[in-house]
């Protein structure tokens, strides 16, 4: 009975055995750990490409939905830069190598805020921001701003695009979230979306864009039916990153010609 | 024998028409029928696998923690599947949102471990277990038939009614795209398939009684 291979001995066990009820219990969690962390590993490459194709893929939908722009494009194409929040100007980091994902949780390179100006819900907010633009020789003609806010039950990411007055909607287009199924969800449907384009969102410098239900002003956008909080979560994270906090300085820079350092 | 095991659950032993289990997921996929395409596939073979890997070691599984060793293999097998899917198959992950990962849940694939590949040899196990996921996939895909057709005017996407949208005459039904109609769509699909096979009805549990007639003055 007495076998030399200790895992025949431990099999041999009966299973009613603290050991073995143990030792199976490590063993299975071990393997299972072990297969998932190498999937993860393995496929890691594949699903951040897919991710970064989805978006540039949305830019570009985006890009192409605003009239008059097409034609721009093909000409200088678009310039990303990164722009310092707090004071407002370009900043000389390169964006070509600038992760702002990586940014935004890092300690030393984002800002914690206070949750009376957390409008957005996102409780820390990277120091420095890529924005997107197309210029017609030097008049800015589509200004794209990265926004994120917190919406029922996820994340919204989206652009906004405004246009060269940087106060009227171009296009607003959400590209990652993670809502209810058939209500939150519709955030990200063309139903949705298609409302914010023409939409003023400030008057005088006070950000006044808003959702309602039958949304017919200037500042209104129209509200999702079922999926109040996300509505309001995209328009509190509009209010957070084109507000003081966010690309208010930047937008005023723009104006007056101050933001290229 | 095992021609058996893989069509009975198709039908008379269907998991979620007969057994009405698993419910949850076959409302939310089946808007558009190759949301419950995929769904499927990966339900049919999370639960196949499962079974197979849980009846390969069933003689060294301790009672007391079965389930938990059950639930950490298949949510294993779920986690793999939902990462192969948004490695090949992204914009169908993007669809099918949570619900892959929520197959770990399911409580057709637990209930197929626990209840049949516990006890019986891999082979029998899996085929078990195959079946179950086909019936599973049966009456997804009627019931996502159903609502694309008649919600959007399409089947797997390609135009089968003209909408008035496109100059055509079908008004699509929103109700259909909407959680409710699942259910209804659901619960007429049990009641035709009872009628047609009555034996399948349970016995009823309490007799109604008749109200005697309140005496009022």
């Amino acid at each position: 009975m007495s076998d030399a291979n200790p895992f025949r001995r431990f099999l041999a066990r009966p299973n009613s055995d603290p050991v073995k009820s143990i030792g199976m219990a490590a063993a299975v969690a071990a393997i299972c750990a072990l297969i998932v962390s190498a999937t993860a590993v393995i496929l890691r490459p594949a699903i951040e490409e897919n991710r970064l194709a989805a978006r540039s893929g949305q830019m570009s939908a985006m890009l192409e939905s605003v009239p008059g722009i097409a034609e721009l494009l093909d000409g200088g194409g678009i310039e990303t830069f990164v722009v310092d929040l707090a004071t407002g100007r370009i900043s000389d980091t390169d964006p070509a190598t600038f992760d702002q994902n990586a940014a935004a949780t890092d300690p030393e390179r984002s800002t914690a805020l206070s949750p009376a100006v957390d409008l957005a819900a996102i409780s820390r907010r990277e120091n420095e921001s890529l924005v997107w633009m197309v210029r017609d020789g030097e008049e800015i003609k589509l200004l794209v701003l990265p926004v994120r806010g917190a919406g029922y039950q996820s994340t919204i990411r989206a652009y906004l695009a405004l246009e060269g007055d940087l106060n009227t909607v171009a296009a607003f287009t959400v590209y990652e979230q993670g809502e209810t199924p058939g209500l939150g969800s519709r955030v990200a449907e063309r139903d949705f979306l298609s409302g914010w384009t023409g939409k003023q969102i400030a008057e005088e410098g006070d950000i006044m864009i808003d959702a309602a239900a039958g949304a017919s002003g200037l500042h209104e956008v129209e509200m999702i039916s079922g999926a109040s909080v996300t509505t309001y979560g995209t328009i509190d994270m509009v209010h957070f990153w084109l507000g003081e906090n966010g690309f208010g300085p930047f937008i005023e820079n723009l104006r007056e010609g101050t933001a290229w350092p | 024998m095992a021609l058996k095991q893989l069509s009975d659950p198709l039908i008379d032993k269907n998991p979620v028409a007969v057994h009405i289990l698993g419910i949850c997921s076959a409302l939310a996929v089946t808007t558009s029928m190759s949301t419950a395409l995929t769904m499927s596939v990966a339900l049919t073979v999370v639960v196949t696998l499962a079974a197979g890997i849980i009846s390969a070691i069933r003689v060294h599984i301790p009672n007391q923690i079965r389930i938990i060793l059950q639930l950490t293999i298949i949510a294993t097998l779920v986690i793999v599947a939902d990462q192969l899917l948004q490695a090949f198959a992204f914009g169908m992950s993007q669809r099918l949102t949570v619900f892959v990962s929520l197959i770990a849940t399911n409580c057709i694939v637990l209930g197929r471990t626990e209840a049949y590949a516990m006890h019986n040899p891999p082979v029998p196990a899996m085929l078990d277990a195959m079946g179950n996921g086909l019936g599973y996939s049966l009456v997804l895909m009627v019931v996502a038939a159903i609502r694309e057709l008649f919600g959007a005017g399409t089947l797997f996407g390609f135009q089968v009614l003209a909408t008035q949208a496109e100059g055509g005459w079908f008004v699509p039904l929103r109700l259909m795209l909407l959680a409710p109609s699942a259910f209804i769509i659901l619960g007429l699909l049990i009641w035709a398939l009872r009628a047609w096979r009555p034996w399948l009805a349970e016995a009823r549990e309490f007799a109604l009684r008749e109200a005697k007639p309140e005496a009022r003055p």
